[in-house]
């Protein structure tokens, strides 16, 4: 047995030298890139770039953001970036153990920053990014054929003389309000209880299944109400109307369990890693803290990824290899 | 060979040869025990026949009445149930437990052992990956491309098997290129092959003390049960907590999910080696440390084995769920698929990790034939086999080279198949689910108004006090005192988590949907033991069914039926039925040819042969079935709660994506685990005189085939 076990491995052994030596000091195409590669890496304009860790976000916007930034920064300024899927609550846990440097789109998370940011009496993991030229708009939406043919039900008031109609199987009797991805801002069971309407919080489970919920209660004319946000997609095709709710004033949220009152529009901001950030003449961080665009161009990409399909870095490509202008003014 | 059928078949017992078959059909061999002894027309061996003197089902109609009348007059009070984001202290605790020790990272001993080990994990993985899944800078692909590791994957498979192992695992490497995911795919690969490592080094010993150690084995077996019982989701919580996110958790959740089968079975194998080849040892004079190593573990040897294969197929099903704390591999595009609700995206990569389950479990078990086949002077001759392997050799090498330096060898060119793939997938789902949605729904309605929702008032508007009570009495009457104390401790500790309504709201669902599944199992499965060709036909989608990741079909499903709590019950049985399903259709086959003989000669109708003869006398594989179904369901209960199936499940996902809801989160996956563990105790406990085999249950629960 040992003989003929040994036999064949010695061979191999033998071949593998003769193998490595050939391939030391061979050619061939990649050795060509590799070479070029470092020089390319060692003669990259006077800055230097780190790896960049990008938390993704389960949001196909959020997804569009990310990946054009972080194209930008792979392509035009060489950086190595890592795409990260992740929910916002781990993301932001990461930033203290270096496993994320950039969350780029935040609808705000009171409860991480006083965990994670400085000035909010947290650890200091996480620093403030600045606003990402995003607006986010949350409220409380009807489908369009619903707002046309009762245009009452866009006040919240009226919202149980219909409550009825929202029956479903899950809903208890009274009517169901559609929750989205547990993950998100959301304040609709307090809002409900605090209103006093006679509805029930279904939650979607997601992104996809809300919207998939919107689009056939529109083609079908189903009665839905449910929470859904701005900048999407969908709004092209479905021009959700949204439902008065009592209007935000400062502090209205401050206690989750007491909101009565309607989301605020919010400036989406970015937030890095403190410690990723503190790199100087880093250009991925330079990057990154003037990356800002609007909520059109987001969902120009946002519908590549999502509607027509694209892989996420192509879908950034093409949006990158059209708007060369913006682009640019990141990078100046 | 459970120990249950070498007890009924005393001291003859029969030299089936097949033992890791049937640790491997596990109970199918069990369910057939009782059965042989009709064939062999020893009745007089057998175990008396379970012919309670007083039938159960009376006084467990009883005491459901009695709750009926009292939740009459109290339904509604005293529930216990949360409103919104409410917490109830003992969240408060797990929540400022939990930021104590994320306050801790750098100082805290256990997070700091934690933190090595993680980045211990983290720096293997990535020296993989650069090998050969991502680019290694300055290359631009990886150390060693496509071409080199599928001719070097190809070499192992005949080296370790045959030539149509070979074939098998060439195509399937191809495949991940050709499709379009091969770092994914190799990612995955890495991810399980550190995993079954670990799971190895780990659990081998363990087995080992626990086949030899009766005091071990009382405190691994529980453990082993808590970990098997418990939803997947729930342990990601705390290990994201400890190993951060990434490969690292990846890794960790993986080990804890697929260790306890390898640890089992190997503890099964220690012990089944017959006493008396223990005793010719001891009276040689060996040692207990000589007779481990020169008699038990060699004959466990096989069994072992059977528990690795085991192991790797639950690695992998874990591939998915590890990708929600960013773990790499095949579930990434899985879940991106589920993002924007797209079939094709999710279907594909889902299939090749059925594939790559197929590719291991073949190549696994293969190999550990091979010895046999060898012994048996099957084979090539030795010099033809040896000549082939070095040629071979040559070939990989000259591969590697190739893969080192050329980019058509190193990175595969993607020729949109896998896209176009999807896309015809995608369009065909949606136009399908359009059509049947309709229909769908009405099913939807009519199953959750008839059933679901009485059901639900019935158990979850019951005062907690009611609810407690009358389930503790129902164990009692069912299981008696071996059920009863199990039942009190795993209620008593549900009410004081917290989550009460919502556990009793889940158990409702779980109840539905076991009873789905058992209808299910019996129509299919004696349809299957009828007739071979139904057989044949169904069980290839079962075997999919089990393997592929649940992700891919909860798209469509949602699409079918809307986030509702029907839609966690179809994903539930999508999960759960197909091993229902293949125990009832074993244990029906097991029926013997005679019996069935005199039936038809009696003249009995078809339906007379399945009511009278066929289903009765496949009475514990049914149970079995039943058990197996309640626990595969509620591992299914997190999962439901992402299609809008709310309660337990529900609270478990928001724990894990709100960090001030972590609390909650983790109160609600340790209810589910007591949930379960009260559910089994009773099932099993009510199923008659416990029988042994059902230890085996987890083994069987993961992996039904």
């Amino acid at each position: 047995m040992k003989v003929t076990t040994t036999r064949p491995l010695g061979a191999l052994a033998a071949v593998a030298a003769v193998a490595l030596v050939a391939t030391a000091c061979g050619g061939g195409d990649i050795k060509k890139a590799e070479a070029s590669n470092s020089a390319a890496s060692s003669s990259a304009a006077g800055k230097k770039c780190a790896t960049i860790n990008m938390a993704v976000n389960p949001w196909v916007s959020y997804e569009a953001s990310a990946y054009v930034v972080g194209e930008v920064a792979k392509t035009k300024l060489g950086c190595q970036v890592n795409y990260k899927e992740l929910k916002e609550d781990v993301s932001w846990q990461g930033f203290g153990t270096g496993e994320v440097d950039v969350v780029i789109e935040d609808w705000g998370h009171p409860d991480l920053e006083k965990k994670f940011m400085k000035d909010k009496g947290g650890d200091g993991s996480a620093i403030a990014g600045g606003p990402n030229g995003n607006k986010g708009i949350i409220h409380w939406y009807v489908p369009p054929w619903l707002a046309t043919e009762h245009p009452d039900i866009l006040d919240y008031q009226n919202l149980n003389k219909y409550a009825d109609q929202f029956k479903t199987s899950e809903s208890g009797g009274k009517g169901q309000f559609l929750g989205s991805d547990p993950s998100y801002v959301q304040f609709d069971e307090a809002i409900i209880s605090n209103l006093k309407l006679n509805f029930k919080v279904v939650f979607s489970g997601g992104e996809a299944a809300s919207l998939e919920a919107f689009k056939k209660a529109e083609a079908n004319k189903e009665w839905l109400i449910g929470y859904f946000w701005e900048p999407q997609y969908l709004f092209a095709d479905v021009p959700l109307k949204a439902v008065k709710l009592p209007p935000f004033t400062a502090g209205c949220q401050d206690d989750p369990a007491k909101v009565a009152c309607d989301y605020p529009d919010t400036i989406l901001q970015k937030v890095f890693s403190s410690k990723w950030a503190g790199q100087a003449d880093d250009a991925g961080v330079a990057l990154m803290k003037k990356f800002q665009w609007d909520n059109e161009d987001q969902n120009v990409v946002a519908k590549y990824i999502a509607v027509d399909k694209m892989k996420p870095e192509d879908a950034a490509k093409k949006w990158i290899d059209a708007n060369p202008d913006k682009v640019n003014a990141w990078l100046s | 060979m459970t120990s249950h059928s070498q007890r009924s078949d005393g001291p003859r017992r029969q030299s089936d040869g097949n033992a890791p078959e049937a640790s491997r059909d596990g109970q199918a061999g069990q369910a057939g025990a009782r059965v042989r002894f009709v064939r062999r027309g020893r009745a007089e061996d057998a175990p008396p026949l379970r012919d309670d003197p007083a039938p159960r089902w009376q006084p467990a109609l009883l005491i459901l009445l009695l709750w009926f009348l009292v939740w009459m007059a109290t339904k509604g009070s005293d529930t216990l149930a949360l409103q919104g984001r409410d917490q109830t202290g003992i969240m408060h605790a797990l929540n400022d437990f939990r930021d104590s020790m994320l306050r801790g990272r750098d100082t805290n001993p256990v997070m700091r052992l934690s933190g090595t080990i993680a980045d211990g994990f983290r720096g293997l993985v990535a020296w993989l990956q650069r090998l050969i899944s991502i680019p290694a800078a300055p290359r631009p692909v990886p150390e060693i491309g496509w071409l080199g590791v599928t001719v070097v994957a190809t070499w192992i498979g005949y080296a370790v098997a045959n030539w149509r192992i070979a074939l098998l695992v060439l195509g399937t490497f191809v495949s991940y290129g050709a499709f379009g995911y091969w770092s994914d795919s190799m990612d995955l690969l890495i991810i399980v092959g550190i995993s079954v490592l670990v799971c190895v080094l780990i659990g081998v010993p363990l087995g080992i003390l626990a086949g030899t150690s009766r005091r071990a084995n009382a405190v691994i077996e529980p453990v082993l049960d808590l970990l098997q019982t418990m939803p997947t989701f729930v342990y990601l919580l705390p290990i994201v907590l400890f190993f951060g996110i990434g490969s690292a958790s990846a890794v960790v959740a993986t080990v804890l999910y697929a260790a306890p089968p390898l640890i089992r079975i190997a503890a099964h194998g220690i012990r089944s080696v017959p006493p008396t080849m223990l005793e010719v040892g001891q009276s040689l004079g060996q040692t207990r440390a000589q007779q481990l190593r020169k008699i038990q573990i060699p004959m466990a040897k096989r069994t072992i084995i059977v528990g690795l294969n085991q192991t790797t197929m639950a690695a992998l099903s874990m591939a998915t769920i590890a990708s929600f704390v960013d773990g790499p591999g095949l579930g990434k595009p899985v879940l991106a698929g589920l993002r924007i609700n797209d079939v094709g995206t999710a279907l594909i990569p889902g299939l090749l990790i059925v594939a790559t389950a197929i590719m291991l479990d073949r190549a696994t078990t293969a190999a550990s034939e091979r010895a046999d086949v060898i012994a048996r002077g099957g084979g090539l001759p030795a010099r033809v086999h040896r000549g082939i392997l070095l040629g071979g050799a040559v070939v990989t090498l000259g591969a590697l080279y190739l893969s080192r330096l050329m980019f058509w060898a190193a990175q595969f060119t993607d020729h949109g198949w896998g896209r176009r793939l999807a896309e015809v997938t995608d369009h065909a789902v949606d136009s399908a689910t359009a059509a049947m949605s309709p229909i769908t729904s009405g099913i939807k309605d009519g199953i959750s108004y008839a059933f679901l929702n009485p059901l639900q008032d019935f158990i979850a508007e019951s005062p907690w006090w009611l609810a407690f009570a009358g389930i503790a009495a129902l164990a009692f009457v069912l299981g008696g005192w071996r059920a009863l104390a199990p039942a009190v401790v795993c209620l008593a500790g549900m009410r004081a988590l917290g989550e009460w309504h919502n556990a009793m709201i889940t158990l409702a669902m779980t109840l539905v949907a076991t009873v789905m599944c058992m209808a299910l199992a019996v129509v299919i499965g004696v349809a299957m033991a009828r007739r071979g060709s139904v057989d044949l036909a169904i069980r290839p989608i079962l075997d999919a069914g089990q393997t592929i990741p649940a992700f891919v079909y909860l798209v469509p499903v949602l699409a079918l039926f809307g986030p509702s709590r029907f839609t966690g019950i179809v994903a539930a049985l999508a999960y759960a039925a197909p091993v229902s399903i293949k125990l009832v259709a074993d244990g029906v086959k097991g029926v013997s040819a005679t019996t069935m003989e005199a039936a038809r000669a009696s003249g009995a109708s078809r339906m007379q042969q399945i009511r009278l003869v066929q289903l009765p006398m496949a009475r514990s594989a049914l149970v079995l079935a039943t058990n197996q179904g309640l626990l595969f369901v509620l591992a299914m209960a997190v999962i439901a709660g992402m299609v809008g199936a709310g309660a337990l499940g529900y609270e478990v996902v928001l724990g894990s994506s709100r960090s001030e809801e972590w609390g909650k989160g983790a109160a609600a996956g340790m209810t589910i685990v007591l949930l379960g563990i009260l559910l089994d105790r009773i099932a099993r406990r009510a199923a008659g005189p416990a029988p042994e085999g059902t230890r085996w249950f987890p083994v069987l629960r993961r992996r039904g085939h």
